[in-house]
């Protein structure tokens, strides 16, 4: 395996006299749009810089994604340059990628959201650069908030429920089914970002603080999962259980739910041609807690360089152009990525495309990290105890106060020897 | 065995007996050590790895912890064994009322359908023949077909019998929901087995007992049933250790993460492939290994069950 | 018969009774396949209808021709062709030599050979897991066809080993020994004797084999992550994402990964059922 590689590589030394050109292979999406526009922005750079771009196509879930990367690096492997990681994978891959610290600009690293940069650095190392991010929205239906004579999104979770019901109760006599609020309520990482946005919106912490301490087991945290508790088999469908993100826009955009939790990608989906409630829909920040402030919690995705890689200067190069405001901007504009660079938020032709990105900067801003930094490699493990902790709440097999009780003990056993 | 033998054989017969030992050796090397590769040296790994505290990824990096992976308490009271975690005990519950019940139902139905299927009617060759579909359909399938029929907004069963209830949203429903797919897809593989069975059997016997004037109900309990014992309980141990076994069922349909406290493979698998944890999740499999290994003992000496 | 004289409203209650449970068996066995089949030539629109309307709703080829655009799909379905003929030959090559000298040759340690055998048919994949997930690993197989082949001979080498075994054993020895005589290698015997005769065992045990290989998740689930087979493609089927389910999408692959083993099966029906009870009844 090896030599052959090697051969290669002296021959296209030979070829091009000099190791200027090189070829970079670079990790992205494999499917549609998101794969179209990572080709699109390679090609860009390679043309630009007379390099290649070699475009590795990764696979469609996130898991198998994280478990073909923790191969390939594990096997310190060359044969990519450039990974796409999920804003919780820092911790967990920060030995195997160039710290970018001083070789990017700092002025460049600084026009990012502080946040997401915050948790790109792991340990002083930053791992990877912001690329695009992610939050969790409330989608509305503005029809049926005129009909039924609101004037604006709910701004807590009560309320929330009161008008998911009074709506879902009137259309449920045309349309049997109707369902008030929908959201991420299976058992998964979704439901991990779901509920931490009620535990952090309620004034209950972040599960896991930043010293690694483990802050779930308070009273506020238990209220917020009562509080969607509650909402099972009400203002939501029984079924609701068993949503991922999909299936939630599915029932919202046939015109079955007034409310949606929701990241933006459902948004240009349901401007779509075939949407059925194209037109009517509106975007907000989620609600907050009694006493508490809207959260939401923060995704998206980075680009960082491989240590084994053969070509590291024009590997970071590559991760430079891509993470740029240029081409932040064209995929906003096309594809409805939000860029992790504020200035963008102001941009004429951004906002013309997308006219919530502006009202809505600073829930981008504010996003809620999971406590993937101080939990590091296994914070995988963390998210499943929570996420099973809530779906137990969410089920009724537990009260919000047993459940988080229990999942002290559970993340203390995780903990074991330590993060 | 040899020595006997050349004391009335001929000196040549035991240098043919001894070149045919030694050609049969050569004839069994590939299967030996295919089975030593794939089932042996993976198995010694599982046993070697429970012992350490080892990442997937770099299973070179390890630490050892004697049997800490299975039972361990830390200064501060924190348990860290697997056999301390009540969601190990959930799974292993789980999986055993998921055979018991599943296995129960299976046999049952299967000799219902083995007894229709062995008398003569019109139609016959046809439920024959249709027995063998549920039986062909892949497991991950069937498992989709069903997700489907449960589903509480387009489902046959979900909205069309039970008016949008979401049977798999609940981990307490889901369980039984499982168990209806599992005895769908292999109630037919037991019916072949015990209908295999009752062809065997020698039809004079019955005709006697009929001009005895046993009634069939009679017949069955004291004829049929204790003649298909031998079929019938080989039939029972290798289903029971199929549904040991569930995973595909669970994952497909509640997700890995809910699996786990359903399944003790999903529970293992998600230590050992999703958490990365090489040797924690080494040690549960170990303990799976056991558990089925000792209800196989318990199966053949208890029922006296012959292989061969 | 007696009843028919006797009590001829009991005997056609009978009969009626047993018509009811015939028609019950039948529709239990079929009516979740149906169903699928059904929903696979029904738009995704019309997934909401009421049963009724759903059976006389147009019926659509769009979900197949959706399925055969997508490319995990398709690759899945060679990806898990390449790995169930090739993990079904190896078995079938290395099962006949083991099952002939197991059969027909006296050796020391020959029935503990068999025991490991069927011990090995009876393990819990899961035992195996992490150690072939390492070995797989060193051996650069991971995500690759390959490992999956060499995972999947823990079950078929023992299942071929057990079914040829049984086999052999019934096969007349006159035969053999007129080979010998000529002075035919044990290896010349088997390919020009034996295999004739035993095809139709072969047949069998293959077309089981292939069967289990075909429907294995577990292993293709944990040692590939890009080239997957097929049962793994469905339980993660994922349409276009413009559609609101994409259960007509999932179905229409699950009948296209079901139908040619359907088919097999009800082909080869007498061979499958024998290969069975050898199979299970025997081992």
């Amino acid at each position: 395996m090896k030599k052959p590689a090697m051969l290669l590589a002296l021959t296209t030394v030979a070829a091009f006299g000099s190791a200027q050109a090189v070829t970079v292979t670079l990790a992205c999406g494999s499917v549609g749009q998101e794969l179209q526009l990572c080709k699109d922005g390679a090609a860009r750079w390679a043309k630009k810089t007379g390099n290649t771009v070699k475009v590795f196509e990764s696979p469609n879930l996130t898991n198998d994604r994280l478990g073909l990367y923790q191969q390939q690096l594990a096997a310190k492997s060359s044969d990519i340059d450039v990974y796409q990681l999920d804003v919780v994978w820092p911790g967990l891959l920060s030995q195997h990628f160039v710290d970018l610290k001083g070789k990017i600009p700092a002025a460049e690293v600084n026009a990012n959201f502080k946040g997401i940069i915050a948790a790109d650095t792991v340990n002083g190392k930053l791992v990877a650069m912001p690329w695009f991010t992610d939050a969790g929205l409330l989608y509305y239906r503005t029809d049926l908030m005129k009909k039924y004579g609101y004037s604006a999104a709910p701004k807590t979770w009560a309320e929330l429920a009161a008008m998911a019901s009074k709506i879902q109760a009137g259309e449920q006599k045309t349309n049997k089914a109707f369902a008030g609020y929908v959201f991420q309520g299976k058992n998964y990482e979704g439901l991990t970002c779901d509920a931490l946005e009620w535990v952090a919106s309620f004034g209950g912490g972040a599960i896991v603080d930043d010293a690694g301490k483990i802050t779930i087991n308070n009273p506020r945290a238990a209220a917020a999962l009562n509080a969607a508790a509650s909402w099972v088999g009400t203002v939501s469908p029984k079924g609701v259980t068993t949503y991922d993100e999909e299936p939630a826009r599915g029932i919202f955009q046939s015109g079955n739910a007034a409310f949606m939790r929701n990241w933006p990608y459902a948004w240009a989906l349901g401007q779509g041609e075939d949407s059925k409630v194209k037109g009517n829909i509106g975007v907000a920040p989620l609600p907050a807690g009694p006493g508490g402030s809207p959260a939401a919690t923060l995704g998206g995705w980075q680009l960082g360089v491989s240590m084994y890689s053969k070509n590291q200067a024009a590997s970071i190069e590559l991760v430079r152009y891509l993470t740029g405001p240029a081409e932040q901007k064209i995929r906003a504009i096309e594809g409805a990525y939000n860029p992790t660079i504020s200035a963008l938020y102001q941009d004429k032709d951004i906002l013309k495309a997308n006219p919530f990105f502006g009202s809505l900067l600073s829930v981008f801003t504010n996003a809620v990290a999971r406590p993937s930094g101080p939990t590091k490699g296994k914070y995988n493990q963390v998210s499943q105890a929570f996420s099973t902790a809530v779906s137990d709440v969410l089920n009724k097999k537990m009260t919000g106060t047993a459940a988080v009780a229990q999942l002290s003990t559970d993340l203390a056993r995780i903990k074991g020897r330590g993060w | 065995m040899t020595t006997i033998k050349t004391t009335a054989a001929p000196v040549r017969q035991r240098g043919i007996e001894a070149a045919r030992a030694r050609q049969a050796i050569w004839l069994i090397l590939p299967t030996m050590i295919a089975i030593v590769l794939v089932a042996g040296y993976p198995l010694y790994r599982t046993i070697f790895f429970s012992m350490f505290d080892a990442n997937l990824t770099s299973p070179d990096q390890r630490t050892f912890l004697g049997l800490g992976n299975f039972w361990f308490t830390t200064d501060e009271g924190v348990a860290l064994g697997f056999l301390q975690d009540p969601k190990w005990w959930g799974a292993v519950s789980n999986t055993l009322l998921f055979t018991v019940v599943s296995v129960f139902l299976e046999t049952v139905f299967g000799m219902i359908i083995a007894l229709v299927v062995n008398s003569a009617f019109p139609g016959r060759a046809f439920l024959r023949t249709a027995m063998l579909v549920p039986w062909a359909i892949p497991t991950v399938v069937s498992a989709q077909m069903w997700a489907y029929m449960y589903n509480d907004s387009f489902g046959l069963i979900g909205r069309g019998l039970l008016g949008g209830t979401a049977l798999l949203a609940n981990p307490t429903s889901s369980i039984w929901a499982m168990i209806a797919v599992d005895v769908w897809k292999t109630t037919s593989f037991m019916a072949l087995l015990i209908l295999a069975g009752l062809q065997s059997l020698p039809s004079d016997m019955y005709e006697a007992a009929d001009m005895d004037g046993a009634s069939k109900w009679t017949q069955f309990w004291r004829m049929t049933l204790p003649l298909l014992r031998p079929a019938l309980l080989v039939a029972l141990v290798f289903r029971s250790l199929d549904a040991l076994r569930v995973f595909d069922i669970m994952s497909v349909m509640v997700g890995n993460v809910s699996a786990a406290r359903l399944s003790m493979t999903a529970y293992a698998r998600q230590a050992l492939i999703d958490n990365q944890l090489l040797g924690l999740g080494s040690a549960v499999s170990i303990a799976i290994f056991i558990i089925i290994m000792v209800i196989v003992v318990v199966y053949v000496t208890a029922f006296r069950v012959k292989f061969d | 018969m007696y009843l028919k004289r006797t009590n001829p409203t009991l005997y056609y209650l009978q009969r009626v009774g047993f018509y009811v449970l015939v028609v019950v068996i039948t529709l239990y066995l079929l009516v979740p396949f149906l169903w699928a089949v059904l929903t696979s030539f029904r738009k995704a629109g019309d997934l909401f209808l009421q049963p009724l309307q759903f059976m006389t709703a147009p019926s659509t080829l769009g979900n197949y021709a959706d399925v055969f655009a997508n490319p995990n799909f398709r690759l899945g379905l060679l990806y898990s062709l390449i790995t169930a003929v090739g993990a079904v030959a190896i078995a079938l090559l290395f099962g006949s030599f083991a099952a002939y000298a197991l059969g027909r040759f006296k050796f020391k340690f020959k029935s503990a050979i068999l025991y490991i055998v069927l011990a090995v048919s009876v393990f819990p994949q899961i035992a195996v897991l992490g150690g072939l997930y390492t070995l797989i690993n060193s051996l650069n197989l991971y995500n690759n066809p390959g490992g999956l082949i060499l995972s999947y001979l823990i079950f078929t080498i023992p299942f071929t080993v057990w079914v040829l075994t049984s086999f052999v054993r019934d096969i007349p020895g006159e035969l053999e020994e007129a080979a010998l005589v000529d002075g035919a290698s044990p290896l010349q015997t088997l390919f020009r004797v034996l295999f004739p005769v035993m095809m139709p065992a072969l047949v069998t045990t293959g077309l089981l084999a292939f069967i289990n290989a075909w429907n294995e998740y577990l292993f293709a689930l944990t040692f590939t992550s890009t080239k997957r087979t097929v049962p793994v493609v469905i339980a993660n089927y994922s349409g276009a994402t413009q559609f609101d389910q994409p259960w007509g999408q999932i179905m229409a692959a699950s009948i296209v990964v079901t139908v040619p083993l359907i088919i097999l099966v009800l082909v080869f029906q007498r061979n499958i059922v024998s290969g069975l009870t050898a199979g299970a009844v025997k081992g």
